[in-house]
């Protein structure tokens, strides 16, 4: 389905940590679309900022019709979201990006910080055996539970305050996480290094990349990443984040 | 009642087009739009070889608009001429292709290049402000731009529009050297040179340091300059800058502008084109306004 932009109502709106909501939009056309790992741009109310911002979906309720996103406040658009409650109403155009493909394969989940939040939904569509790989900054585990209720978790504290202390790979270490396929999303780094580890271990790797975007369907070129292979679009080696991933196998970008 | 428009013997339906660089070749937003319901739609620039772009940070968003260094990256003539333009000609729309070159050469064999396809006017971006050659080294020096022009103009099949840089002192002097030079048309403003650096990190938002500024803050500056320029030339004018409603479209217009063209506010607003053609002829309604081209110039 191409994508659309609506008018969504707010259903909920929850704080699950420091900065970091939860916001379920009613919004069944993109609902009934959306994939695991694909995003929304969201518009705020305030005219001075013109760029919608793009966030991720943590869960798609399709016989609902409703979105749920989980996002941490990193500025002034962010912020007016977080204000939001049940009732209100806001733009959103989606679904967006290629999503995950589902691989019937033993998978690791791996989400670092505001990364967590996408995994969440490929937690619940993978029927295979799963385990999630969660990195987070304190003992502030958002999302934990829910990743608990489908299947194993490990988790990773920067503080040490809980699972293992460092990084998402710490943990698959320490805690002898095994998988055939990794699915992974967070900041950079962590999937800089959750791609050498994949290369290292030879295991198939999916992650999932972020970048500033103006258009988020492709047409702006804003977002691109070096990508391995001649792009379709420019035939350079610039892949749209927005429109050819953000998933990418990670052997097909440069990061 | 009339709402068509002659930019140098192309008629268009409507005075409505798309800004280069913001619509690509029309085929994401065709997904969201008729296509068919534009006057013209008017391509990112294309050049003879493909260009990858700058690094990213590409975009920027500031108060009230967006700076962009996106650096021109697109896939060159060749895949241009084979995949874009048969997209175009299924639509019932006039096709403005935007031309980018490092040299005057590169200019001139795109435009060669395009002189037996069906494309109906060339747009030749000489006001860029994200690329180290070409681009705006062309649009700052009259003596520049009254060459390239009719190097340009020489070798063109199609009508040339050139468009042109804010980052001038007088761009009535630059559209004088255009006209000069045997420009068809002029297509104004190409973005504001700006800079926006992140205090957090004590690093420049963008990986060029500097970008163009377009949006609703360029809009006061773009309606000036259309209304100097329309008073200095006899040429028609294209006016941009910031248009994100009718009513911006037809300020351009009563400013002197033949045309105009929806830039920035198709990424906050994927349907702005299609709702300003249909806000102009709601306007012309009310008003009593019979033909568009009444509107045209018409505050003096």
């Amino acid at each position: 389905m191409a994508q659309v932009k609506i008018k969504a109502r707010v259903e909920s709106q929850v704080q699950l940590a420091d900065g970091v909501y939860s916001m379920e939009l009613l919004a069944p056309e993109i609902a009934s679309a959306a994939r695991a790992g694909q995003f929304i741009s969201v518009y705020t109310k305030d005219k001075s900022k013109l760029l919608p911002r793009p966030i991720s979906l943590c869960g798609i309720d399709r016989e609902r019709g409703i979105l749920r996103i989980v996002y941490r406040v990193a500025g002034a658009g962010t912020a007016e979201f977080s204000a939001y409650r049940a009732g209100d109403s806001v733009e959103i155009m989606g679904p967006l990006g290629n999503g995950f493909t589902l691989k019937d394969k033993k998978a690791i989940l791996i989400g670092g910080g505001i990364g967590v939040p996408p995994m969440l939904e490929l937690m619940k569509e993978l029927s295979c055996e799963r385990t999630a790989v969660l990195g987070y900054r304190d003992q502030q585990l958002f999302l934990k539970d829910e990743f608990e209720a489908c299947g194993p978790v490990c988790v990773a504290t920067e503080d040490g305050s809980a699972g293992t202390k460092g990084n998402v790979l710490d943990a698959i270490r320490e805690q002898g996480v095994q998988g055939e396929i990794i699915y992974a999303c967070g900041p950079t780094p962590m999937l800089r290094a959750v791609k050498a580890y994949a290369q290292e271990k030879g295991i198939e790797c999916y992650i999932s990349l972020e970048e500033r975007m103006a258009c988020g369907i492709g047409a702006c070129l804003a977002c691109v990443c070096q990508s391995k292979d001649v792009d379709s679009h420019s035939h350079v080696h610039n892949k749209r984040i927005c429109k050819d991933g953000p998933v990418f196998a990670a052997e097909e970008v440069e990061i | 009642m009339n709402t068509k428009v002659n930019i140098a013997g192309v008629e268009l339906k409507n005075p409505v087009m798309t800004a280069s660089g913001t619509f690509g070749s029309g085929a994401e937003y065709g997904e969201m739009v008729d296509l068919n319901r534009l006057g013209a739609v008017v391509t990112k620039g294309v050049a003879n070889v493909p260009w990858p772009g700058n690094p990213t940070p590409r975009i920027a968003e500031v108060y009230g608009g967006m700076l962009n260094a996106i650096g021109l990256q697109n896939p060159g003539i060749d895949v241009f001429v084979e995949r874009d333009i048969p997209f175009l000609k299924q639509y019932d729309t006039k096709i403005v292709v935007n031309v980018c070159g490092r040299t005057t050469e590169d200019y001139v064999e795109v435009v060669e290049r395009l002189g037996d396809t069906e494309v109906d006017l060339l747009e030749i971006n000489i006001s860029c402000p994200n690329v180290k050659e070409g681009g705006i080294a062309f649009g700052q020096d009259p003596k520049a731009v009254e060459a390239i022009t009719r190097e340009v103009k020489r070798r063109a099949k199609q009508p040339v529009i050139m468009k042109l840089s804010p980052n001038v002192t007088d761009i009535t002097v630059m559209a004088k050297a255009a006209e000069a030079g045997g420009a068809d048309a002029l297509s104004l403003i190409n973005t504001l040179t700006g800079m926006k650096i992140d205090i957090h990190r004590r690093t420049f938002a963008l990986a060029n340091k500097t970008g163009g500024l377009s949006g609703p803050a360029v809009k006061p500056v773009a309606v000036r300059m259309v209304y100097q320029t329309a008073n200095a030339v006899k040429i028609p004018i294209i006016g941009m800058g910031g248009i994100s409603t009718a009513e911006d479209a037809i300020e351009f217009l009563l400013a002197g502008a033949t045309a105009v063209s929806v830039g920035t506010a198709n990424f906050f607003n994927p349907y702005a084109t299609v709702e300003i053609v249909q806000g102009i002829e709601d306007y012309m309604k009310r008003y009593g306004v019979d033909d568009v081209n009444q509107l045209i110039g018409a505050v003096r």
